[in-house]
């Protein structure tokens, strides 16, 4: 977005700027459309961001205005913190898993499925389904198919004559009940993506490879694949921004809990940080969360998505 | 940002002016009683008041507790913040006052608050400074239900220390009978029996050092024995199976179900089991029995000391007078005795005690007459961040993944570092 606004704002500058830019309208242009959102993503992204650097370097409640200055302290303490860490291993392990478990079953369904059958638009919206319910709803629902009493899990157990296990109430599964959720969650929604990138494949270059002799196997892996790339690439964004994100589901279903075993960095940020009433603590959260995700998202657009 | 804000204000007021050209004065009340059949008790009170008041309007507002907890900060720097807030006292309370949003109303109390119970009022007073009047007082202990005691061969009167409770609950467990109920998931369920054994261990003196610094804070001995008592208890496996996955009301309705022996709780349980049982009966009185958190040998702490709430209203800053004249017509004789003839509550009004319509409620109230030291809940006390922090390591000694003497050095390096 932003480079291409500013390429072509950079471009005719040896020509004269102004007066190509007059000449071909596209100083109204500017004028006209770059004010409202400029406006908006300076008050809603830019000075929250800046506001919330500030408050990390206070000790500070919440109440007033900020006056107990401590400096990086409140990094330190943040590092310090078990909980940030097991954080920051809950997140990369959502990561992991949505990149080698999740992502490849969403293309291997969308592989299957983007064929014409019966059904297949029929099971197509149904893997689709999780992917519009509420994260807090799928939360809710979860956290009684979990609950080791009355919860389905417990039904499925007590049919095999075993006591069923307390997912979500142990600190060693709750994590694993978590990314069993987000798995179910999200893969309909990678599949859709892929299955839209599919129909969009060029079938002269299928047929030709068929011509060519490619068995099935070889025209997924040296013709379909690599033409899935771009949105291959685009779902790795979206899957590790996303579990970057992750908060809605986690809250229903365990908290963070028991002792910190599943919080995700915003999930801490939000135990940790609003419900301490540590805003200053919270913003050093947020500062860090931030880092993470400007990082990600700049270098891996600059090397792995740079012709796209 | 400010902007923004100030537009949006700008606006609000605006709409305010509109709304209340005909010299009508609002008073904005906000709460967290999520019962409906108090609110409407509530209702009826404020429709009164209105009545006797002409040109008063009281405008009532709802959030959910802990909502509540995580807006209140932003609520109150608002300008147009509500006039009457819900309050736990506390260390919560001394970071308003500190922050200067909520008006001392001492001189509007003068002759009324003499009715009160004086620990209470002393409770919403900072520096000789009234903020807000008292409407509760709440009181934690243990509920047993008679018919699985009795199973197990319990007598639940003769249970007065520590080792008397952890017997029992060997016995229940040699019985077949799930010995404890507690919603570990909340984690504040659990602090309750932390704080009660550091109550019973050391007493006030060791609180009092302890909010000094003294003797190793609570990194000290006292604070190290309360976890290791509570450690005793959590060895022997006394509570439901997946306790830490059990939020607070499922952990309550388990116990109403008649599923557990025993449940360390606040007095608003004996409604609350009911109402969460799954055939929404649960235990009635003839079943239910309570009995005082135990002593501890060689504790410093006197058997009549309590955990429990002193909850009541704040006035924050810029609300009219009518604020607290509906505070005081609110928290009165005749509304005390009606919610506690509801058993919604323990009145903090001299003589509302009587209209207990069963003697369970009344046996609370003497109780709390009684004590000489009244231990507001840890995670309101200390302020909301080293409270949590308790909640938290007691959660992990319950959990088996701290060690007694790590956990009170965690509270300790938390109270050091500050809210």
């Amino acid at each position: 977005m932003t480079s291409s606004v500013s390429a072509s704002i950079l471009r005719p500058r040896a020509r004269g700027p102004l007066s190509k830019l007059l000449a071909d309208d596209k100083l109204a242009t500017i004028a006209l459309f770059l004010p409202p959102a400029l406006l908006l993503y300076t008050l809603f992204v830019i000075l929250p961001i800046g506001e919330a650097g500030y408050y990390s370097a206070f000790s500070w409640n919440g109440f007033g205005s900020p006056t107990n200055w401590i400096g990086f302290d409140n990094y330190r303490y943040v590092f310090e913190n078990r909980a940030f860490g097991l954080a920051l291993r809950n997140n990369v392990l959502i990561i992991v898993v949505s990149l080698l478990i999740q992502l490849p079953l969403a293309l291997a369904l969308a592989i299957a499925l983007s064929e014409k059958f019966r059904g297949a638009v029929a099971l197509r919206m149904l893997f689709f389904l999780p992917y519009v319910l509420a994260e807090i709803a799928t939360g809710l629902i979860f956290s009684f198919v979990y609950d080791g009493n009355y919860g389905l899990l417990a039904s499925v157990w007590r049919l095999f004559g075993a006591e069923a296990p307390h997912l979500l109430a142990s600190p060693q599964t709750s994590m694993l009940a978590i990314l069993i959720v987000i798995v179910w969650k999200y893969f309909g929604f990678h599949m859709m993506l892929y299955i839209a990138a599919l129909q969009g494949i060029d079938r002269s270059l299928i047929e030709a490879a068929r011509i060519d002799g490619a068995s099935r196997f070889e025209l997924l892996r040296y013709v379909v694949i690599p033409l899935l790339y771009p949105t291959i690439r685009l779902t790795v964004f979206f899957s590790v921004v996303g579990s970057l994100q992750l908060f809605d589901l986690v809250m229903p279903l365990t908290r963070g809990g028991p002792a910190d075993s599943s919080n995700t960095l915003v999930s801490f940020l939000y135990n940790f940080g609003v419900m301490r009433m540590r805003v200053g603590f919270g913003s050093a959260v947020g500062v860090i969360l931030f880092c993470i995700c400007v990082t990600f998202a700049f270098t891996y657009k600059r090397w792995m998505m740079r012709d796209d | 940002m400010r902007l923004l804000r100030f537009l949006v204000l700008a606006i609000a007021a605006l709409s305010m002016t509109v709304a209340t050209a005909d010299a009508q004065t609002t008073v904005r009340w906000l709460h967290i009683e999520a019962n409906p059949a108090q609110v409407k008790i509530w209702e009826e009170v404020a429709r009164g008041f209105e009545a006797k008041n002409p040109g008063v309007k009281v405008e009532m507002q709802f959030l959910e507790n802990e909502a509540y907890k995580a807006k209140l900060p932003t609520i109150l720097q608002s300008k147009d913040r509500p006039h009457i807030i819900y309050s736990w006292a506390g260390g919560v309370l001394k970071t308003q006052v500190e922050a200067g949003v909520l008006q001392d109303i001492g001189p509007q109390l003068k002759g009324y608050s003499d009715q009160l119970a004086p620990a209470a009022v002393a409770a919403f007073t900072i520096d000789g400074k009234t903020y807000g009047v008292p409407m509760a007082l709440s009181e934690v202990g243990f509920f047993y239900n008679k018919e699985l005691m009795a199973k197990a061969g319990v007598d639940a009167t003769t249970i007065k220390t520590w080792d008397d409770l952890l017997a029992a609950v060997k016995k229940l467990k040699a019985a077949g009978v799930i010995p404890i109920a507690v919603g570990g998931a909340d984690k504040w369920p659990l602090h309750f029996y932390w704080t009660y054994l550091a109550m019973r261990a050391g007493g006030k003196p060791a609180f009092d050092a302890a909010m000094r610094g003294e003797s190793g804070g609570f990194g000290g001995e006292t604070f190290v024995k309360a976890g290791e008592l509570f450690k005793q208890l959590v060895d022997l496996q006394p509570f439901q199976t997946g306790f830490l996955g059990f939020k607070n009301q499922p952990a309550v309705g388990y116990f109403g179900d008649g599923k557990a022996a025993l449940t360390l709780a606040l007095n608003n349980v004996y409604l609350l089991q009911r109402v969460l049982a799954a055939d929404k009966v649960g235990l009635s009185d003839d079943k239910l029995g309570w009995f005082a958190f135990p002593t501890v040998s060689g504790g410093k702490g006197d058997a009549s000391d309590t955990l429990g709430g002193i909850t009541g209203w704040l006035v924050t800053k810029g609300a009219p007078k009518e604020a607290t004249e509906f505070l005081k017509f609110f928290v009165s004789l005749d509304v005390q005795k009606q919610l506690a003839a509801g058993n919604f509550l323990v009145p903090v009004v001299g003589g509302a005690e009587t209209a207990f319509a069963n003697p369970f409620m009344g046996n609370i109230a003497q109780n709390l007459a009684r004590s000489k030291y009244h231990q507001n809940f840890l995670d309101q006390a200390l302020g909301p961040s080293v409270g949590r922090v308790v909640n938290d390591v007691t959660a992990e000694i319950a959990g088996g993944s701290m060690t007694p003497a790590a956990a009170a050095k965690a509270i300790q390096d938390a109270w050091k570092q500050g809210n």
